[in-house]
């Protein structure tokens, strides 16, 4: 909280990984500085999921350097206190909701700041039910997720990491397990968390969601960063032949 | 053929005598079952450890303790331990002994399932907000693993329940062996072991039905 604002909170450099015998990412640096949303597109295998799991430890790499908010992140996973240091100020919404079943919406946002943060019960569920209202889901908190479309299930996701009061939020393609129409609302609640200054990292398929809210474009293909800039210099005037074959694939359908 | 009557009267009489046995029969089971279970979450843990020194032992205590009879396990504690430290076990210990490292091995192998049955995703969520692993385990993976367990677990206690009718070789004073005694003076083995027989299904009948209940209020909200 004390540092300047001007230092990248993310600062990722020629970082490498491998699965087994495939190399995911190669020698990828990336930086981010605080309140900057940086979308990163690619097609699918291309690494930007990999790539943003790094960021809070849930895939290891191999070689290079990570810092995360001032902490830093050793190959192969170790220094695990920094790490868990890192996921307490650094929110994730997935793919696949991954809310907890067995829980009401309500305990899936208080357990993290009461079990972490060490919330009381009162100060906890006061935030829950302020963060669910702001995304429009206040009137489901005593349900269970599976009695929630997947639309209210990504909205109580983003609640539950928000609670955190996190400093960076991850987005790991947070509308592709949707159905069409309930894509909007999702993007509305991130819309309106860019535009409050949180600083997010995006991987997603919404190019005009991208190209919207995004303050950078990044573009991956088969592990390495081949473009990056604002969101009208890579869409509009793509200068990699990669990049204009994506975009040719994806802008048409 | 020949001109058998089946004793009514027989095996009702058996019935005060073969009660005895029912409390030997219920406190092995789940005396065995309660330490089974601390076994097999204790196991069932070790078993899916990263660390090979918590792996390895696990899985050999499963392998043997699921692979070997449990009537050689309770001859060999009853009959074979005390040699080994100089001193007797009762009967009853020993039979509680037998099913609880017998019940260990195989809960080791329901814990272990119930928890790699948990998908990653739970895991993912919980370290992302900042829980340790303890607690990702404590409050997200446990639970919902757990649930998943019941069906299994019930099973197993009904099958340790069964197994303990083979515990009337070491005398302790279960089921099985209060009909032998009472046999050994009216001699109406069909009616007296019919009634034994209609008594093991009496207590795994009533677990079946606790069990669907309770399967059905641990699924709420699954």
């Amino acid at each position: 909280m004390q540092k300047t604002s001007d230092n990248p909170i993310v600062k990722m450099e020629k970082l490498n990984k491998h699965f087994g015998t495939l190399h995911v990412l190669k020698d990828v640096d990336l930086e981010v500085t605080p309140g900057e949303v940086v979308v990163i597109i690619g097609a699918s295998g291309s690494g930007k999921s990999t790539l943003i799991r790094c960021i809070n430890g849930l895939e290891e790499f191999q070689s290079g350097s990570l810092d995360v908010d001032g902490k830093v992140l050793l190959p192969h996973g170790k220094a695990s206190k920094a790490l868990q240091q890192i996921r307490t100020e650094v929110g994730m919404v997935f793919q696949q909701f991954n809310l907890f079943p067995h829980m009401t919406v309500l305990d899936n946002v208080t357990l993290a700041p009461m079990k972490v943060r060490g919330a009381s019960r009162d100060e906890a569920r006061q935030t829950a039910r302020r963060l669910l209202e702001r995304v429009g889901i206040l009137d489901q908190a005593d349900k269970h997720p599976s009695q929630l479309s997947g639309g209210q299930q990504q909205r109580v996701a983003l609640a539950r990491a928000l609670a955190m009061e996190p400093r960076l939020m991850l987005f790991d393609e947070p509308t592709s397990a949707l159905d069409p129409e309930m894509i909007g609302e999702v993007l509305d609640a991130m819309r309106e968390l860019a535009r409050e200054g949180m600083t997010m990292v995006i991987v997603t398929h919404e190019m005009n969601f991208a190209r919207e809210v995004a303050d950078r474009v990044i573009y991956i293909h088969k592990g390495e960063i081949v473009e990056q800039g604002k969101p009208e210099a890579v869409f509009d005037d793509p200068q990699n032949e990669r990049t204009q074959s994506f975009l040719a694939r994806v802008l048409t359908h | 053929m020949n001109s058998f009557q089946f004793d009514w009267q027989a095996a009702f009489a058996s019935i005060p005598y073969l009660l005895k046995g029912v409390p030997y029969t219920l406190m092995i089971s789940f005396g065995g079952l309660a330490i089974g279970f601390l076994i097999g979450i204790i196991f069932g843990l070790m078993r899916i450890s990263p660390t090979a020194w918590l792996r390895v032992p696990a899985i050999a205590y499963i392998e043997v303790f699921r692979g070997t009879p449990v009537l050689v396990q309770v001859l060999f504690i009853f009959y074979g331990l005390p040699q080994l430290i100089g001193g007797p076990i009762d009967a009853l210990t020993a039979g509680i002994a037998a099913i609880a490292v017998n019940s260990g091995a195989y809960i080791s192998e329901v814990v272990r399932g119930g928890v790699q049955s948990i998908e990653r995703g739970q895991r993912e969520a919980g370290v992302s907000l900042g829980l340790t692993r303890t607690q990702t385990f404590r409050y997200i993976i446990w639970p919902q693993g757990f649930r998943r367990m019941i069906p299994a677990l019930g099973n197993q206690a009904i099958i340790s329940i069964k197994d303990t009718s083979l515990f009337a070789v070491i005398g302790v004073g279960e089921l099985v062996r209060q009909g032998q005694i009472y046999i050994a003076t009216t001699f109406n083995a069909l009616e007296v072991y019919l009634m034994v027989a209609l008594m093991y299904l009496a207590i795994t009948l009533t677990l079946s039905v606790l069990l669907r209940l309770l399967e059905r209020k641990g699924l709420v909200g699954q």
